[in-house]
């Protein structure tokens, strides 16, 4: 006659069982992440504490860092009107330029999600040729589209609405941003798009909902991973981004881009130019952690 | 001194003590590497950092081919950009081309290298207000490359003939009525600034905050009046037509009026009032790693038949007295190359520490 | 197919946005393409059709040089970006493991730090480096293509990541537990099972990085060393002169070349397809 097991003796043997099994999944984790994990922090990580530790130091009169006489004026700098200015004006920008960026991108994402799959890898790819070529080349194709000679201008000319002095100024700037960074939205909302099981809105259309109200209930919350994630990598390069309103807006105003570029480039004073960097990404990073937890809880 | 603190205080010497190699760069002692070069040696290719398109292919080729080495040129395109790369060591360039300024924070700094002045004996060609130049007053550091002037090139269709020769163009609300909106400005604090505060009578390299406090007024009203702020396009724009008056420098200014068919409807002059005149240096860093090749190459250019060629080319002014004589005598007689007037002309110096109060000074003027 | 359960304004909104957004994208590329044949060395001026440009390219050794540059340095470190950035992304979704949420946190700072913040701390830590190398191992090492391939693999590794987590966030766990169910192993399900599911994420991301990396100005200019210039840096070192329809003629031939590898991987998956049609008959 076969003696069955204990109950408890069963119970406890599960429950080991699964720890190791836990154990094992906490080690294979590691392990796959290991590689990347080490070298973020090597080259990562470690430079970044460098930076950070150039935010203490002193600018000599020569413009270079001296690392002794640690003291927190390039923090106490911070609070001077001018970097409230250029902070939130850059937030605007960067607010305008996302939203835009959204909206254009999500009917093309899931226009794209929708074809045949040769169409959909071909028209990605489309997407991404253009940023191919040199940044800078396109930043002055635009700035000749949007010029008071330019094909843009013209056009507007030919159907009687005048000329149009569109750039150097901040129209001339979203478009610029818009454009550099509509990729980024594309690609991530794309990649949730397509993992989009279908048939559950069509199974909402069967339940009698809308277009629209599929959308919203249905199609909407389940893509939001890729909002989330175009929205951050659109938001925060833009709030970095110095280069297009210097060449389409001429400069006009103080943006966080270049406040920064300034402090490291022109004014030579690395403290300032690291503190200011350290607070920006300090304050990114928390940002993004609840943008993307409060996202998360949408699901 | 108790015992903990002893402690600490040993192991941040060793902890920092690597970093402080950036504090502490360069050479320790007054003699050049290349004190054991002879004239016209060489010991390794030629590693030249220089502005984009400042020499002339061929000149580098003529010394590639004299020396038997090769040339290999990188560029820069801002001072600020190449000083911590030279500064922070190992950046593999033999010659390098600050500016006026710069020269002067490279020598404190020791990031630059005295010169083996025994095997640049073409030194001597230079002209007397080069030899020495300000922000080198021993004369062992540099060897001026070029020199030029900042100010403003104009549309004479728009402005007229005789348009008023001052920096009230871009600062004076009532002058600039018919070409509102059509000024670009220098994005360059020293340069932008320098131009107010000569407008106002003051020095461009002063130290005084309510002089810096009006010239950033005048600043900030103009930006109402400006297309951009444009260091780099300022002469395409002009070209072009959409801006009428471009704050700029004189050479790039007369290479691109030159190009035009209809140059003759610009011009370019430096205000009545004054304005700053740089000049561009050639340096050899403190590691550099073929320094006989870098001073070779520098007596090269200072050759009065090379200093010639490369003014002929880029159409900045030549330091070199001896390479008058070859230069094409249009370039010597164009007032915008060899202004004759040089006496309201200032060279930017460091302000030391006040630097950051004119970078502060033209963000807050932007707003 | 989901098409068909979409009303025909919607179908038609949707065409629309997508040729106007390819319009857009499109519009500069055009103009210098166009501008690339243009006989005038001044920007929006026709001067009259010529191909001098492209010609001259042929003899600038210089420009050749740094687009060999720069397309090695992207090749190489997209492909470490892409796999390192892979493994994190599954890592971070799939598993609990300690120092996860450090690591989490830390995969933001490459998106969010300022390029020109990046370009000097990865200066300094070069020089250091360097300088410790030196002092124990006596190896004079210093900067170069594998610096520029090291720096933009660290800020790449980010990117790739959160695209490639997008992607993995909306995936159906479940599938890979039906695979270990039907007695695949850990190796073949990951094969067979995710890596086809997570395919676009990977390619989205790895596209994202040879973009990056190529456009890259900053940071490179302040690790590269002598002699290895890429083409951005070498063209906004120009721009003080005049960015002339040289370089427009180089942005038109990178984006020949492109669309030629396109066209390439196309008919390729086209000969792979019928010849897998063929083999099943």
């Amino acid at each position: 006659m076969t003696v069955l097991p204990d109950a408890d003796v069963l119970e406890t043997a599960l429950g080991e069982a699964e720890r190791r099994e836990e154990s094992a999944q906490r080690r294979r984790g590691l392990l796959l992440a290991l590689p990347s994990f080490a070298y973020m922090i090597l080259f990562f990580a470690v430079p970044l504490v460098i930076v950070l530790v150039y935010s203490f130091a002193t600018r000599t009169s020569t413009g270079s860092t001296s690392l002794s006489d640690w003291n927190l004026e390039a923090y106490r700098k911070l609070g001077e009107p001018i970097v409230r200015n250029v902070v939130v004006r850059s937030v605007v920008l960067a607010v305008i330029t996302t939203v835009l960026c959204l909206v254009i991108a999500y009917p093309f994402a899931y226009f794209c999600a929708t074809r045949s799959a040769m169409v959909r890898n071909l028209l990605l790819v489309a997407v991404m040729i253009p940023f191919w070529t040199n940044f800078l080349v396109r930043n002055y194709a635009w700035r000749l589209l949007l010029s008071s000679g330019g094909p843009v201008s013209s056009f507007t000319e030919s159907i009687g609405l005048g000329p149009t002095e569109i750039l150097f100024t901040k129209t001339a700037v979203v478009i610029g941003l818009v454009y550099a960074y509509l990729p980024f939205m594309i690609l991530p909302l794309f990649a949730s798009i397509d993992r989009l099981d279908w048939r559950l809105v069509e199974a909402s259309r069967d339940l009698y909902a809308s277009g629209p109200a599929s959308f919203r209930r249905v199609v909407l919350p389940l893509t939001m991973p890729g909002v989330i994630a175009g929205s951050i990598l659109v938001f925060v390069p833009s709030m970095g981004a110095y280069v297009t309103p210097e060449l389409l807006g001429g400069g006009k105003e103080t943006l966080l881009g270049s406040y920064i570029v300034t402090q490291f480039l022109t004014a030579r004073n690395w403290p300032v130019g690291a503190s200011l960097s350290f607070v920006l990404m300090a304050v990114m990073l928390v940002s993004t952690i609840i943008y993307f937890r409060a996202g998360a809880k949408n699901l | 001194m108790n015992t903990r603190f002893r402690r600490i205080r040993r192991l941040v010497p060793v902890a920092v003590l690597p970093l402080l190699t950036l504090a502490a760069c360069g050479g320790d002692d007054d003699s050049s590497a290349a004190s054991d070069c002879e004239v016209g040696q060489v010991d390794g290719d030629l590693y030249l950092y220089n502005w984009s398109e400042y020499i002339d292919p061929e000149l580098k080729d003529a010394f590639a081919a004299q020396y038997g080495v090769e040339v290999i040129e990188d560029n820069y395109d801002s001072n600020e950009a190449m000083q911590p790369i030279v500064a922070a060591g190992n950046s593999g360039y033999d010659v390098i081309v600050p500016s006026d300024y710069m020269v002067s924070i490279m020598i404190e700094e020791g990031s630059i290298q005295p010169l083996n002045l025994d095997v640049i004996p073409n030194m001597s060609n230079l002209a007397a207000e080069f030899s020495p130049p300000p922000y080198d007053p021993d004369g062992k550091y540099v060897a001026p490359y070029q020199w030029g002037t900042t100010g403003l090139g104009v549309d004479l269709t728009v402005m007229g003939e005789d348009t008023p020769r001052t920096w009230g163009l871009l600062f004076d609300p009532a002058l600039s009525a018919n070409f509102d909106g059509r000024i670009t400005l220098l994005n360059d604090p020293r340069e932008t600034l320098g131009a107010a505060l000569k407008y106002l009578g003051y020095s461009l390299n002063t130290t005084s905050e309510s002089e810096l406090d009006e010239a950033k007024g005048l600043v900030a009203d103009a930006v109402d009046r400006i297309a951009a702020f444009d260091s780099d396009q300022y002469d395409e724009l002009l070209a072009t037509g959409e801006t009428a008056v471009a704050h700029g420098y004189s050479g790039n200014m007369l290479f691109a009026i030159l190009e035009l068919d209809n140059a003759d409807d610009y011009t370019y002059f430096v205000p009545d009032e004054g304005g700053t005149i740089w000049t561009d240096n050639m340096a050899v860093p403190f590691d550099a790693p073929h320094p006989c090749t870098a001073h070779t190459f520098i007596n090269f250019i200072l050759d009065a038949e090379n200093g010639a060629a490369l003014t002929n080319w880029n159409l900045y002014a030549s330091p070199n007295a001896a390479a008058e004589q070859y230069i094409d005598p249009e370039v010597l007689e164009d007032e915008i190359i060899y202004p004759s007037d040089r006496s309201k002309l200032e060279f930017i110096t460091d302000t030391g520490d006040f630097e950051t109060k004119f970078s502060d000074a033209l963000s807050e003027a932007k707003g | 197919m989901s098409g068909r359960t979409l009303a025909p304004t919607t179908r038609w909104v949707l065409r629309s946005n997508g040729a106007l957004v390819l319009a857009f994208l499109y519009a500069p590329i055009i103009l210098l393409a166009i501008y690339s044949f243009s006989g005038s060395r001044l920007p929006g001026e026709w001067g009259g059709f010529t191909t001098e440009w492209y010609v001259r390219l042929f003899d600038d050794s210089r420009i050749q040089k740094t687009i060999g540059v720069s397309v090695r340095v992207a090749l190489v470190s997209t492909v470490i970006a892409t796999v390192l950035g892979t493994s994190s992304a599954l890592a971070l979704e799939r598993f609990k493991f300690r120092g996860r949420r450090v690591f989490d946190a830390l995969l933001y700072l490459p998106i969010i730090i300022p390029d020109v913040t990046m370009a000097v701390m990865m200066l300094m830590f070069f020089t250091q480096a360097f300088d410790l190398v030196d002092l124990l191992f006596g190896l004079g090492l210093s900067k170069g293509f594998a610096t520029i391939v090291v720096s933009h693999v660290a800020f790449n590794i980010a990117f790739v990541s959160v695209v490639v987590r997008a992607r993995i966030a909306g995936m159906d766990a479940t599938l890979e537990q039906a695979a270990a169910d039907l007695y695949a192993n850990r190796w073949q399900a990951f094969r067979f099972v995710t890596l086809p599911l997570i395919a676009p994420g990977v390619l989205g991301g790895a596209l994202l990085a040879i973009t990056l990396s190529l456009d890259d100005v900053v940071v490179t200019q302040f690790v590269a060393g002598p002699g290895s210039t890429t083409l951005p840096v070498y063209v906004f070192s120009l721009i003080r002169k005049g960015v002339t329809p040289t370089i427009n003629a180089v942005s038109v031939i990178m984006l020949l070349a492109s669309l030629t590898l396109v066209a390439g991987s196309v008919a390729l998956q086209r000969a792979n397809a019928v010849r897998g049609r063929n083999n099943s008959e």
